[in-house]
């Protein structure tokens, strides 16, 4: 094992590569524009393009282009870039399409974004949302494996921190089981033979080989959806056994949730931590069973609320769910602010369970 | 005596001729003659196709297809054509997928110098919403959304995308044909071969704008409609190679 | 009796006519002629052919429907003045499709 110190982004673009992706086409935007960067950077070398796009639009159309050949292709933005790409998501996802976005959010979580998407019909997406740049790594190289085990565009909800710390980190290639070969990838030579090939997401096929139109083609698509939640829902608990506290975040602020916790049981307090580490596929069942029997289950998050509307939906007792994060950015608008500081969330625990400091 | 065949009833890459397209519309025969080329010059391209009456053209030919979202099929190709570098890419957008939705793609692609052959069918309307003006109506066209005609001061100018394409250096081939007479169809499928075969060279962009009829959006009989396309869109855009690379 | 010389032939797919009269102009010798009180299927006229044909294929080029299937002749021959009859084809015409599957 080699660990290198590697920034974030560079890191992810190294992962990406080892994992197969040979296109990539991006629009510079903080915080994403260094794995822009790196891509530029190193793709070619290994054999693939990167293409810095005229827009994000543009951007991720031209992967959808790519994946639709069979190769593994990727873009991403923040989430004010991935707002742009909601057609084409949805577009992926209801050609079957596998693609990878990388989402390096700025301040806010955009749980929402990440989970319900702004496309339209019944689709989803697999969300990973690592809490830090070594399982960012792992997860980059799993979400082209899952992308193309269902054929569905999946996410990396990365954000300004994992993109830009540095941190020694080895960018091993990992090994997945075989997928499906890509019987369905267009290159040209099934024209002229009777039985040429259409992606389409209408799926009424062609004369020759009619298809099973709009209606059965998208009752499948979201019966498969369904498949995945019932099977790729991945979480990190911790402590839950005796917790009679739960601090539920997400991504990086998991980080501090973390260290919270082991602080204050340290001093005592029964608490545990839950990080789902899919978006969606919402760890639900897991959920549940963490929170069983706790008073308290606290939703740390980086917005006005979010995500703790699926822990109330999925917690063993919804009227023990709280709001305790916010909105929070620094002075730029780019990036975390106030909020996100273990001392401030230390504070926001107690103040939630009725102690405040040193009256214990 | 054996009669020797001319023209078969459909090209070879047309599954099937059934289509729902209006009587009297141009797009059929501008797709005739590019999948006649395809056929003569015996490629196997992957076709995109955007958004427009056209789409089923697509759908009923016998060639790799992928539907790409309204005004992105330049993006999608581009995403193809560098995973693909040595299959022929041709795209085919109407006036409103190209111009009105997609211009920043087209012209960005062209740009890029991508080895695609992008084809317009340009009727001046947006046909397949049931005849709106595109950015490609001309002034005094009748549209549903331009009833007493597009006026200059009111609607803007149409633009001339062929114009702009052929002052882009990567555009290699720029050229606007029509199929309002035989004569016509002819010229055009000689500039859809000869931009195919520059794609096959590298030579860069390829792009073919055919006007086609579009009596429907029109509001003029059938037998009208070449006489329209040209007294509006001939008149207006002109027909020709705008831009090609020097002969050898 | 006169004769027409004769260059080439179409067959004409009548069913698939959607009555647009684009090959009557395009037509150079002008040997097309539209029914006018003969229908198809789907109720539209539809051309028939005249002997001169010179199997110029114009009317293929610019017919939208796919209509017609054109023939050279080794060497042109004399036929008489009016209607080739045989030159009508009735291919089958699809149904409606049913779009809820």
């Amino acid at each position: 094992m080699t660990k290198r110190l590697l920034q974030g982004s560079e890191a992810v673009a190294e992962a990406a590569i080892a994992a197969g992706c040979r296109f990539f086409a991006g629009y510079p935007m903080l915080p994403f524009t260094e794995l822009l960067e790196q891509m530029a950077s190193k793709l070619p070398a290994a054999g693939g393009v990167c293409i810095n796009a005229a827009s994000e639009i543009e951007g991720i159309n031209m992967a959808l282009g790519a994946a639709a050949t069979g190769a593994r292709a990727a873009t991403g933005s923040c989430g004010q870039g991935l707002a742009l790409m909601q057609e084409a998501i949805a577009e992926l996802a209801l050609n079957e399409l596998p693609l990878v976005i990388f989402n390096m959010a700025r301040g806010q979580q955009d749980y929402f974004q990440a989970t319900r998407g702004g496309g339209w019909g019944d689709y989803r997406t697999i969300t990973l949302a690592p809490k830090d740049v070594t399982e960012a790594v792992d997860h980059t190289q799993l979400l082209f494996h899952l992308a193309d085990l269902h054929r569905t565009p999946v996410i990396l909800y990365g954000d300004y921190v994992i993109a830009h710390s540095s941190v020694a980190v080895d960018v091993r290639p990992l090994a997945f089981p075989p997928t499906p070969p890509k019987v369905w990838a267009l290159d040209g030579s099934m024209t002229g033979s009777g039985r040429a090939r259409q992606i389409w997401t209408w799926a009424q096929g062609k004369p020759n080989t009619p298809g099973p139109g709009p209606n059965r083609a998208w009752q499948t698509i979201a019966e498969k959806y369904d498949h995945i939640a019932g099977i790729e829902a991945r979480h990190e608990v911790a402590h839950a056994d005796d917790a009679d506290i739960l601090l539920v975040s997400f991504g990086t602020t998991g980080v501090f949730v973390d260290r919270v916790v082991e602080e204050l049981r340290a001093e005592g307090l029964r608490v545990g931590a839950f990080r789902p580490v899919t978006l969606w596929p919402f760890p639900g069942a897991a959920l549940e069973a963490a929170s069983r029997g706790c008073s308290h289950v606290l939703v740390y998050e980086l917005n006005g609320g979010q995500m703790v509307d699926d822990v109330r939906m999925y917690a063993a007792d919804r009227s023990v769910v709280r709001s305790i994060g916010g909105v929070s950015q620094d002075g730029s608008g780019m990036r975390q602010g106030a909020l996100l500081d273990a001392a401030v969330l230390r504070r926001r625990v107690l103040d939630a369970v009725g102690l405040t400091e040193g009256a214990r | 005596m054996t009669p020797r065949l001319i023209s078969a009833f459909k090209p070879s890459l047309l599954q099937s001729s059934e289509h729902d397209l209006c009587p009297g519309c141009g797009h059929a025969p501008a797709w005739r003659i590019t999948l006649d080329v395809v056929a003569e010059l015996d490629l196997k391209p992957v076709v995109l196709a955007g958004h427009g009456c056209y789409t089923q053209l697509m759908v009923n030919s016998d060639v790799d297809s992928l539907q790409t979202l309204h005004g992105r099929a330049p993006a999608a190709a581009t995403g193809v054509k560098r995973m693909l570098p040595d299959t022929p890419v041709i795209t085919l957008q109407g006036d409103g997928d190209m111009v009105s939705e997609g211009l920043h793609e087209v012209l960005h692609a062209a740009a890029r110098g991508e080895r695609i052959t992008a084809l317009l069918f340009n009727n001046g309307v947006f046909g397949d919403t049931g005849g709106h003006m595109t950015a490609t109506t001309v002034v005094g066209q009748r549209t549903k959304t331009s009833l007493d005609g597009r006026d200059a001061e009111q609607h803007g100018y149409p633009i001339d995308v062929g114009r702009l394409l052929a002052q882009i250096d990567g555009a290699a081939y720029v050229a606007r044909g029509a199929v309002s007479s035989a004569g016509l169809v002819a010229r055009t499928k000689r500039m859809i071969r000869r931009a195919l075969e520059l794609q096959l060279e590298g030579a860069g962009f390829t792009f073919v704008e055919v006007l086609t009829m579009c009596p429907t959006g029109w509001f003029v009989g059938t037998p009208q409609g070449p006489e329209y396309l040209e007294e509006s869109m001939i008149a207006t855009f002109g027909i020709g190679e705008l831009k090609a690379p020097s002969a050898p | 009796m006169t004769t027409i010389l004769t260059r080439g032939t179409v067959r004409i797919d009548v069913e698939s006519c959607k009555g647009c009269d684009l090959c009557i102009a395009a037509c150079r010798p002008g040997v097309l002629h539209m029914t006018t009180d003969r229908f198809n299927q789907r109720g539209y006229r539809y051309p028939e052919l005249s002997a001169g044909c010179t199997g110029c294929d114009a009317c293929a080029q610019v017919c939208p429907d796919f209509v017609f299937e054109v023939w050279k002749f080794e060497e042109p021959v004399d036929l008489p003045p009016g209607l080739v009859p045989d030159a009508a084809v009735h291919r089958t015409v699809a149904a409606f499709k049913d779009d809820n599957h």
